[in-house]
């Protein structure tokens, strides 16, 4: 296999998607080299899916300028994608007079990076505002445009809508040489296949480093830094409803709560430095500490609601800034690394920038089929009982109910398979089937079914996320 | 606008034994029964281990021969059913919307039958820390997989949970040639039946730890092994015990939680401690005209005692939509559990139906040689020795019309436990 592209992004994550999709507003030829089966499989599955208002960053720093950029085009570019996006706010509270301080520097910072909004609110208005809260709080800082998202549902639209604007994403692409071969690089993956690209784009996460390494490009280290979460079971009530922070320390802005899109709560993370960039597992020491530091904030939670815990690897980079530019020595190779928080606020305004970049240096002229709106499938769970006798008469799979716990139709998962889904955890981000408080006890094997059916393969050779990731392990007997 | 008497939601075993019973009852047969699933008979499709029907049949059967026997008479009676057929909504009205590929359904109905079962209790629900890689299923699963699918889910495991179903699928497993290293069970005891942890565990030589846990996961792919530790008396984990075990499938068998969603939405009062609806003595929940039976009521151990109770239910959903008028002016007293005891269904005694029932309870702890009693105004009604009380145990005590009439209604009734 041999294909030449003119640029190429290593890696399909929400930052890589959306340079792709990007890149697709011009007449370039363009793919993307993902080495597992699906998108988002990275860190952009496993965050804490808040759009930052800006206040974070230090003035001046790359992070800075993108998560106030991004923060500002979010909310359109989710409605051009049909993705969920919803602006609550979010408050920083503070325990005592030294928290008081840093929230008036937060405030301060917000103002000169360009954040709108800020204020500082008593405690009065905290405990008028969101009752559930320890009295023990004393202020907090208010950023109205802080909100929540659901950030494997954007990275997959962002798939989407690069794919029928004309993008390739190859899968099971693991990249392990770069050569140069004139204007071309040549981009060999472990199982030999290799594509040639003019412009090659390093969004490889935990492994950019070790990409630029490849490439013969910049030498930085990456650091893999997990963080664990948990994710409540949907209350009658919501607990809050905003994006509840602690004060920022050295290591991070520290354990949040808040509601996500879909209805749940969602608990993390801690921040640890760990050895393996793969190593997601989580551990008892940094679930207990998630714990006990958010039940600081909100007293009355309970062990009780949770339904699964998780963890996700943040990509810290020893530079302490985003890495986003064209390398000085490797010409065309530009690494877009170390995108930690708030990244995927920023992914969006990141993927403009990387495309202009490009075009201007390939001198592209703009495809002027680009059409940048893509439409989500339809759900069962958000449409009226009216809505829902419409789609069943055109299409019968829309009344049979596959996830029980989050009325996922059959027709969401055929309708997901058809736009990309392969494994078992690919519907489930697409379609939340399995998401739900029994997890996928009971539709597991019925989501199996459906994926056997539709892809024309057993059941055996159904995997959870790719790799050696099957469920089942041998047949029988026939039916 | 589909008009029904009853509408029994659920065709696992409590909503075919609640349907018969209310079809037997009903002058004007018009019954319905709403399913979920492809087939009626719930999860005992999948239960094809022997054991069921000891008390209610006398003999013993599996779990689809038991079900069999009340789908039989249910095709029989041209009782109505539909499969495939998922309930989205009920009305305070008692206005029923379910969905199938043939669309929506609005159905009316006068008394409402709840038998929507339970769920299992997951490994993020009891947070087992570790990576998340293929290979880790409930028990229920591993059931639907092996025993109606016809696949191999592994080839060593580890099962997590040591009450009945844990103990029936590590012998399960072992029978399909997977080798089961070990049950792990936090409590320094089992839930389990003594015989199932005989024929199940022994025979085959699988060890049982009893006050381990696991306390990490591994792999990345697929399962590589768990880490397992003793738990002191506080079920906290005793530092340098850990064991690492090698298997690539874990089988959670933590529990069962009653699948009350529906219940939420048409606004029925549930109990804290069993999950489930408050009912009284005629299984109606705080909702006039809906009833509740099976284990979306209480978590049973036994199917016959679903049987038994389904059929209560269903009579009464029967009286409801025929006299609802008997159900207007309904006092309660309660039925309250103490010292020792962890729930007790009915929680309410209804005092227009002073008829006699049988009171099901849990205890709270593993109990030898202890009294439960039951009292109403400072009065002991019943006295029952029991030489041996487990959690996992559920216990029944009839109570007669000769205890009923000793009853002061003014006061509630209270069952607790009291040591020798």
């Amino acid at each position: 296999m041999s294909r030449i592209y003119d640029v190429a992004v290593i890696g399909a994550g929400v930052v890589g998607m959306s340079i792709l999709r990007e890149l697709t507003r011009y007449r370039l030829k363009v793919c993307s080299l993902e080495k597992m089966e699906d998108v988002a499989e990275g860190a952009s599955k496993a965050n804490s899916a808040i759009v930052h208002a800006g206040y974070d960053p230090i003035e001046g720093t790359q992070k800075a300028r993108f998560n106030v950029e991004g923060n500002n085009i979010f909310a359109d570019i989710c409605n051009e994608l049909d993705v969920e996006y919803k602006i609550i706010g979010s408050l920083v509270v503070a325990f005592d007079d030294h928290e008081i301080n840093v929230l008036e520097e937060l405030l301060q910072r917000g103002k000169r990076n360009g954040v709108k909004g800020l204020e500082i609110k008593s405690q009065e208005w905290v405990f008028a505002n969101e009752p559930n809260l320890s009295r023990n709080i004393k202020a907090a800082l208010f950023a109205p445009y802080s909100g929540i998202t659901n950030p494997y549902k954007l990275t997959v639209a962002l798939f989407e809508n690069a794919i029928q604007n004309g993008a390739d994403v190859i899968f099971g692409f693991e990249v392990c040489k770069i050569e140069k071969d004139g204007d071309y690089f040549v981009v060999h993956s472990t199982d030999s296949r290799f594509i040639k690209t003019r412009v090659l784009i390093n969004c490889a996460g935990v492994y950019a480093d070790e990409i630029s390494k490849l490439a013969g490009a910049k030498l930085f280290k990456i650091y893999p830094r997990r963080g664990q979460y948990y994710i409540l079971d949907k209350p009658e009530k919501m607990p809050v409803t905003r994006v509840i922070f602690q004060v920022p320390t050295e290591k991070g802005k520290g354990i949040l709560v808040a509601p996500t899109v879909d209805g749940n709560v969602l608990i993390g993370p801690n921040s640890e430095y760990i050895d393996d960039k793969d190593d997601t597992a989580t551990t008892q020491k940094g679930l207990d500490e998630v714990f006990e530091k958010a039940r600081k904030v909100l007293p009355n939670l309970s062990k009780r609601d949770v339904i699964t815990i998780f963890s996700g690897i943040r990509a810290t980079p020893d530079t302490h800034d985003f890495i986003i530019e064209e390398d000085e020595d490797v010409k065309n190779f530009i690494n877009v690394a170390g995108i930690e928080s708030p990244g995927l606020t920023a992914s969006l305004a990141i993927g403009r920038y990387i495309a202009g970049l490009v075009s201007r240096k390939l001198n592209a002229k703009k495809n002027l089929n680009f059409n940048p709106y893509r439409e989500d499938i339809k759900r069962f769970s958000k449409l009226s009982n009216e809505e829902r006798e419409r789609m069943i008469k055109l299409y019968p799979s829309f009344g049979n109910i596959v996830c029980r716990c989050e009325l996922v139709s059959e027709y969401e998962i055929v309708e997901a398979i058809k736009r990309g889904a392969r494994t078992i955890d690919g519907i489930k981000r697409r379609t939340r089937a399995g998401m739900g408080r029994c997890q996928g006890g009971f539709c597991l094997p019925r989501v199996m079914d459906i994926l056997s059916r539709e892809l024309k393969i057993d059941k055996t050779q159904i995997t959870k996320f790719g790799k050696n990731s099957y469920i089942l392990t041998e047949k029988r007997w026939e039916d | 606008m589909e008009k029904y008497k009853v509408v029994v939601i659920g065709g696992g075993p409590a909503g075919l034994a609640a349907a018969l019973e209310s079809f037997k009852s009903l002058d004007d047969k018009k019954v319905l029964i709403i399913e979920r699933d492809k087939f009626l008979g719930g999860i005992l499709n999948q239960c094809i281990h022997p054991g069921f029907g000891l008390h209610y049949f006398k003999e013993e059967l599996t779990g689809p021969e038991y079900a069999h026997r009340f789908i039989e008479q249910v095709i029989e009676s041209q009782i109505e059913y539909l499969t495939e057929t998922h309930v989205i909504d009920i009305t305070p009205e008692k206005e029923i919307v379910a969905v199938n590929k043939k669309g929506l359904k609005r159905i009316k109905t006068d008394a409402i039958v709840f038998a929507m079962g339970c769920r299992e209790r997951t490994r993020g629900a009891i947070m087992t820390p570790g990576t998340r890689p293929a290979g880790i299923f409930t028990a229920g699963q591993a059931q639907r997989f092996i025993n109606i699918e016809g696949y191999r889910i592994g080839k060593k495991a580890v099962i997590v949970g040591s009450g009945d179903i844990g103990l029936i699928m590590a012998r399960r497993l072992t029978l399909e040639g997977i080798e089961v290293k070990a049950v792990v069970e936090i409590m320094p005891y089992s839930t389990g039946l003594r015989r199932n942890i005989v024929q199940c565990l022994d025979d085959f030589g699988i060890p049982l730890l009893l006050s381990h846990k696991v306390v990490k996961i591994h792999g990345k792919y697929r399962v590589e092994g768990v880490t397992i530790a003793k738990v002191d008396s506080q079920l906290q984990e005793i530092p340098s015990t850990e064991r690492f075990i090698e298997c690539d499938t874990v089988l959670f068998s933590v529990g069962l939680i009653p699948e009350n969603e529906l219940s939420k939405k048409a606004g029925v009062v549930l109990d804290s401690k069993t999950g489930g609806p408050v009912v009284d003595n005629t299984f109606s929940t705080s909702q006039k005209g809906i009833f509740a039976c099976g284990n979306v009521l209480h978590v049973h151990d036994l199917v016959d005692n679903v049987t038994k109770e389904a059929q209560t239910a269903g009579r009464y959903a029967a009286i409801y939509s025929q006299y609802s008028e008997l159900f207007e002016n309904n006092i309660h007293i309660n039925i309250v559990a103490k010292e020792g005891i962890r729930y007790v269904v009915p929680q309410k005694l209804n005092k227009n139906f002073v008829q006699p029932f049988v009171l099901r309870f849990r205890v709270d702890n593993f109990y030898k040689d202890a009294v439960v009693t039951i009292s109403n105004a400072g009065k002991i009604l019943i006295e029952i020795k029991k030489s041996i009380l487990t959690p996992g145990e559920m216990e029944g005590i009839e109570i007669s019309q000769k205890i009923l009439s000793q009853l002061e209604f003014s006061n509630d009734i209270v069952v607790s436990l009291q040591n020798i």
